[in-house]
């Protein structure tokens, strides 16, 4: 697949890939544009769009009121579809979109993946959508090439990550511990011993977030992981000191 | 219920949409529940413990009174109110106490609405020595003091939820959330037939104890079957308990009443299926009918019943809708205050503001019956925890009088 391809391309010249998270139209889909902007000029690889749900259940708190805020504001999804189109032709790097089931669902799943093939969105991340339940989404996303991201926990067996790798594409998201995003991650022998399961499992390009914010951590990744993924850092970052502050904080976490 | 086709489903509704971090939880949970299902003991256990604990059997009481003042069908009550805790959430409740008992685990934690699914779990806790946090919307916090008093006094942490509408399905977000960092030591005790499978099957078996007793009681007291059976819908926890006594006697009617708020008219209720307003959705880890927007963002929802309030409905229930086996009417507040207010004249029984909704539609429907044939009505809680929304509905100046002095007493302390 496309994303796999041009993800293996890029971690050929790098020793770890970023890839960073937004909520689109939190604050705004204006502020959102320069988030971006920032991000690429600073060298991400990858970044997921997440199209606001009122039920956000598998983020914490920052992303949850990021969530509710933008749909407060009266965000639509077919304005985060325009949005996502906009930066695919503005950008080199791959787009995705995370969201939760029952966008996708409501909009007409195939609707919406042929849709998301049209604007050049690569991949999809449903964090409530285990396989067992996307009979028909997994077939849409070999019939339009998008690659439907699975999802690996610290909880998942090695039976059960081999299982997932094989419905998977694109790359595995290793979610880091147990909880919801934005806390804070504790990288000990569990962690590693849970990576190795991880790399054991696949051969797919793995990335892993939940509670990623520095340098450091994502030095500890290399070598162990392809994908560093930060969520809440730059949000909570973007709340604080406003947009500007994104470049300079993804320029130094390498 | 209609046969499954994919475990989990009724018809095309139901499924378990889980994050992969608790698909281990679900597995186990899934085991745990087949095993006790199948245990003749589990049930035996379950029923002296509700029977020694509780007051199973409950009561089916002959209202006479007001089967005189309709004039038309005996209108029969099942007291699910004298529970211990003052509502049927008890009997799902103690159920899965034993559950996890048998799995090992040593925590709980639950979402509520009315509080009185949170009092049970909490009450539960106490029992068998599991530590509890119960999330309840801040809105929900506010309307519904007593049991949040109560709560704290049986040893639960209880946590306001500030989220979204403040209300239960938020509650049930951050019970998940809690669920997802914790379920190596923790159950969550799902408190209605929604959610993730196995959760319509699990609490749906539970509560079935109603129906079995219904039935049983209403042909030693009746001599024959009832015309119809009334249950309020919010999740569907307590009209599953009882419609599941009835659902083969095709000659017996089942009808869910939700609640209608300030009318259907005003987009401000909690009617899924009694209304137009509803689509297919998955959220909150099943699909069903949800009341939400055309992407798919839910709806805030309106009842002065907090236990109604609620965008999702069972999937078993929405599946039983489909079918035509259950008809759906909804009933709105000031509907809800009347036939509360008749009842507690008439009878001397005083239902929850939830259940209240059951007695609207069976008092609309019970004249047209005849005198030869029996209506039963599922009261669900008693009204009592209900005093502080119920006397402010009736705008009870001496109440209001009571709580003034009262206030300047703590104000003085």
């Amino acid at each position: 697949m496309q994303l796999t391809d041009d993800l293996r391309a890029a971690r050929a010249q790098k020793d770890i890939l970023l890839m960073t998270h937004l909520v689109l139209g939190y604050p705004s889909l204006d502020v959102n544009r320069e988030v971006v902007r920032q991000m690429v000029d600073n060298g991400v690889d990858c970044i997921e769009l997440q199209i606001p749900f009122s039920e956000p259940v598998a983020d914490g708190p920052v992303i949850l009121k990021a969530n509710q805020q933008a749909i407060g504001h009266g965000l639509k999804v077919r304005e985060c579809l325009t949005f996502a189109a906009e930066m695919a032709a503005t950008h080199q790097i791959p787009f995705l979109f995370m969201t939760y089931y029952n966008i996708i669902f409501k909009y007409g799943v195939e609707k919406f993946f042929k849709k998301a093939k049209e604007i050049g969105v690569k991949g999809f991340i449903v964090p409530d959508l285990p396989p067992e339940e996307g009979e028909e989404y997994l077939k849409l996303a070999t019939k339009y090439g998008i690659a439907p991201i699975m999802i690996f926990a610290p909880t998942s067996t090695d039976t059960r990550m081999r299982e997932l790798a094989g419905y998977g594409n694109g790359f595995i998201y290793c979610v880091a511990r147990r909880g919801v995003t934005g806390a804070q991650t504790t990288f000990d022998t569990a962690f590693h011993d849970y990576l190795a399961r991880c790399r054991a499992a696949t051969d797919l390009p793995l990335a892993v977030g939940f509670g990623i914010a520095s340098k450091a951590e994502v030095e500890l990744l290399k070598g162990k992981a392809d994908i560093a993924v930060i969520g809440t850092a730059t949000i909570r970052l973007v709340e604080e000191k406003g947009p500007e502050a994104v470049g300079p904080f993804i320029a130094g976490l390498r | 219920m209609r046969i499954m086709n994919k475990p989990g489903y009724y018809g095309q509704w139901g499924g378990a949409f889980i994050p992969e971090i608790l698909y281990e939880t679900f597995r186990e949970l899934n085991a745990a529940f087949a095993k006790c299902r199948a245990d003749k003991a589990f049930w035996q256990e379950y029923v002296e413990l509700m029977s020694t604990y509780s007051c199973r059997p409950t009561p089916l009481t002959h209202a006479e009174n007001l089967s005189r003042h309709f004039g038309g069908a005996q209108i029969f009550i099942k007291r699910e109110d004298l529970n211990h805790t003052g509502a049927h959430k008890a009997n799902n409740v103690m159920g899965q106490g034993l559950l996890v008992k048998r799995m090992g685990k040593t925590r709980v934690i639950a979402e509520t609405g009315a509080g009185q699914h949170g009092v049970a779990t909490a009450t539960m806790a106490a029992k068998f020595g599991f530590a509890c946090t119960i999330y309840m919307g801040e809105e929900d916090v506010q309307r519904q003091r007593p049991n949040v008093f109560w709560m704290e006094k049986l040893g639960a942490t209880v946590v306001p939820v500030t989220s979204g509408s403040r209300t239960l399905k938020d509650a049930i977000n951050e019970a998940f959330r809690d669920w997802v960092a914790n379920m190596d030591d923790t159950h969550y005790v799902m408190g209605t037939v929604c959610g993730p499978h196995p959760f319509p099957a699990m609490v749906a078996w539970f509560q079935s104890i109603i129906g079995i007793e219904a039935r049983k009681q209403i042909m030693q007291y009746f001599g024959k079957l009832p015309a119809q059976v009334y249950a309020c819908v919010g999740g569907g926890s307590n009209a599953m308990g009882i419609f599941q006594g009835f659902l083969d006697d095709r000659e017996v009617e089942l009808i869910g009443v939700e609640a209608g708020g300030k009318g259907i008219e005003s987009k401000q209720h909690a009617a899924r299926l009694a209304s137009q307003d509803a689509s297919p959705g998955v959220a909150q880890g099943y699909k069903t009918m949800f009341l939400q927007d055309s992407d798919g963002q839910m709806c805030d929802t309106h009842s002065v019943a907090a236990g109604l309030d609620y965008i999702g409905v069972s999937p078993i229930l929405s599946d039983l809708w489909e079918q035509g086996r259950v008809r759906f009417e909804s009933a709105t507040d000031a509907e809800v205050m009347a036939a509360l207010d008749l009842t507690i004249k008439q009878e001397g029984i005083i239902p929850a503001l939830e259940s209240a909704h059951a007695f609207v539609h069976a008092f609309k429907e019970a004249g047209q019956l005849r005198k030869d044939q029996a209506i039963i009505i599922n009261q669900s809680g008693r009204g009592d925890k209900d005093i502080f929304t119920i006397a402010h509905a009736f705008d009870d100046p001496s109440w209001k009088a009571f709580i003034r002095e009262k206030g300047k007493q703590y104000a003085a302390d």
